[in-house]
């Protein structure tokens, strides 16, 4: 019975008050929306983080007139290091690099006509124990006679995880504007509620209804309406990976990981939790102010 | 007990004491200012006093915790010049909604409330709605709500002051009555009319003290 009043009134409330209840759902559908996006990219670039470091390596490469001596002592002395992952190390001989070059750039057949198969240079594709160590190979190595240089694949990831941090700051700041004015809409709804109910609310009080009995009908609406809110904000998401992450953007999904269905999917009950525990506790302490028991 | 309104350059009850037992029927009477609708809304807990202690059915309700209060306020029936009824809800309705905030099931409402209504003498009109009732009427179905629940305390803040003096004594019998059944009931009124005619307890009070104190008093 009493369930049964309560949510009467919610629906009585919402529909009272249609425009309000509009424009607070949609404010909260953006902000939710901007906060599962931020918090997918914030998983997405743990799981791309694990993944690239795993496979980062670090090139040496080698002077082009060195010694086949040479190369054996260098290959031994990584061979022995222990910053060096057990059979981590790959020799690319200059024909090899070749092969490599010719392959990956097949589409210019300009650029592959004006490299002669021996321009570029022999390197050695080293993985690490652990891939922060770059620094420590860079000092032990560089200096060592017939080496030309020392490249960290990992300086070119961390600029685009750089970037991938931005977008992510960029839409959490979107949406934290949008959540403060999601809540302030829900405060507004929830006076505009309570004062269309004054009459109802006296006599409540009066009468000696409990406090919960008097505020629940209200506290549900907008619970009610970021539930709604968040559903929706979830279908967001979801077009949101299938039009872009999976379509439009689909040829980056060698660089970028594709977005998982579990993570898309974790985002409905986070975004329902957070969206109703924050809409309650504003239209609670809204009404504290407003209706004063 | 005294009671200070923020920003009043003097209290609006100023140590005032006093006391009504059980199953009184008292008036308190006075000019406009007097006091005498503070002493209704500290009985209420709608305010607290300043200094000194309510106690209402044996509690101390001036230090009572507010989550509390609801549960207090069932003891005590309101009844007030401007009827506060629902519009939008029939007699039966105003009545019933006060039992289902409060947690009674419908059909304790089906039961209790055709009885209260019949008992205020508005049988045959639970279904009209409040501006299908004359004045008195609706000051009926609001003693109705205000008794429905059986309460040890009826509080009446100028109930006849919207009524006119024919109508105003039928609300009166009927408090009458409801004092019978052991119910105390505590009026604020400056009807004259009717504090000479019901012959009860007087407490007159003005700028903020008690002046007189009378055991079958008239308005005087």
């Amino acid at each position: 019975m009493r369930a049964k009043y309560v949510l009467a009134e919610v629906l009585v409330g919402l529909w009272r008050n249609v425009t309000m209840t509009v424009a607070m759902i949609i404010t909260m559908i953006v902000s939710l929306t901007m906060l599962g996006a931020s918090l997918l990219m914030y998983l997405q670039v743990d799981e791309m983080k694990a993944h690239y470091y795993e496979q980062v390596e670090v090139s040496i490469y080698l002077d082009k007139d060195i010694t086949e001596d040479k190369i054996a002592a260098i290959k031994a002395q990584l061979d022995s290091d222990p910053l060096v992952k057990r059979d981590g190390v790959i020799y690319e001989d200059q024909a090899k690099a070749y092969e490599n070059f010719k392959e990956q750039f097949r589409d210019t057949p300009d650029l592959v006509a004006a490299i002669g198969p021996t321009e570029l240079p022999a390197s050695f594709r080293v993985s690490l124990n652990d891939p922060q160590q770059f620094e420590q190979i860079n000092t032990k190595y560089a200096g060592l006679d017939g080496v030309d240089n020392v490249v960290d694949q990992q300086k070119l990831l961390q600029k685009i995880f750089d970037i991938l941090g931005s977008i992510q700051t960029m839409s959490l700041v979107v949406a934290g504007a949008m959540g403060i004015a999601a809540l302030l809409l829900v405060a507004n709804t929830i006076q505009v509620a309570a004062y269309s109910k004054r009459r109802e609310v006296a006599v409540m009080k009066l009468v000696g209804a409990s406090n919960w009995f008097i505020q629940a009908p209200f506290v549900l609406e907008a619970v009610f309406a970021a539930v709604l809110g968040s559903i929706l904000a979830y279908g967001m998401l979801v077009i949101g990976k299938i039009v872009l992450i999976d379509n439009k953007l689909a040829a980056l999904t060698d660089l970028l990981l594709p977005v998982s269905w579990g993570n898309v999917n974790l985002m409905l009950p986070i975004l329902a939790g957070i969206g109703s525990i924050v809409s309650a506790v504003t239209a609670w302490v809204t009404l504290r102010f407003y209706i004063r028991v | 007990m005294t009671k200070t309104y923020p920003k009043a350059s003097r209290p609006s009850l100023d140590d005032v004491s006093v006391s009504i037992e059980k199953g009184d029927f008292v008036f308190f009477i006075g000019p406009s200012g007097s006091g005498k609708s503070s002493i209704v809304k500290l009985m209420l807990h709608e305010i607290k006093p300043n200094k000194g202690k309510v106690f209402v059915n044996g509690k101390e309700i001036s230090s009572m915790r507010s989550w509390k209060i609801p549960s207090f306020r069932r003891s005590i029936g309101c009844v007030f010049q401007d009827f506060r009824l629902l519009p939008n809800k029939t007699a039966y309705e105003n009545v019933a909604f006060a039992l289902e905030v409060i947690g009674k099931s419908k059909a304790v409402a089906r039961r209790v409330v055709p009885e209260v209504l019949e008992l205020v003498g508005l049988g045959g009109k639970e279904h009209r709605y409040p501006h299908e009732l004359s004045g008195g009427e609706q000051q009926r179905v609001a003693v109705a709500r205000a008794f429905v629940n059986r309460p040890l305390i009826l509080l009446a803040d100028e109930p006849t002051g919207n009524l006119d003096p024919d109508t105003s004594i039928e609300i009166m019998r009927l408090l009458d009555r409801i004092n019978r059944t052991g119910t105390t009931v505590v009026m604020v009124t400056h009807d004259s009319n009717i504090v000479n005619q019901m012959r009860r307890r007087v407490i007159e009070i003005e700028g903020g003290r008690i002046v007189r104190d009378q055991a079958r008093g008239v308005y005087g």
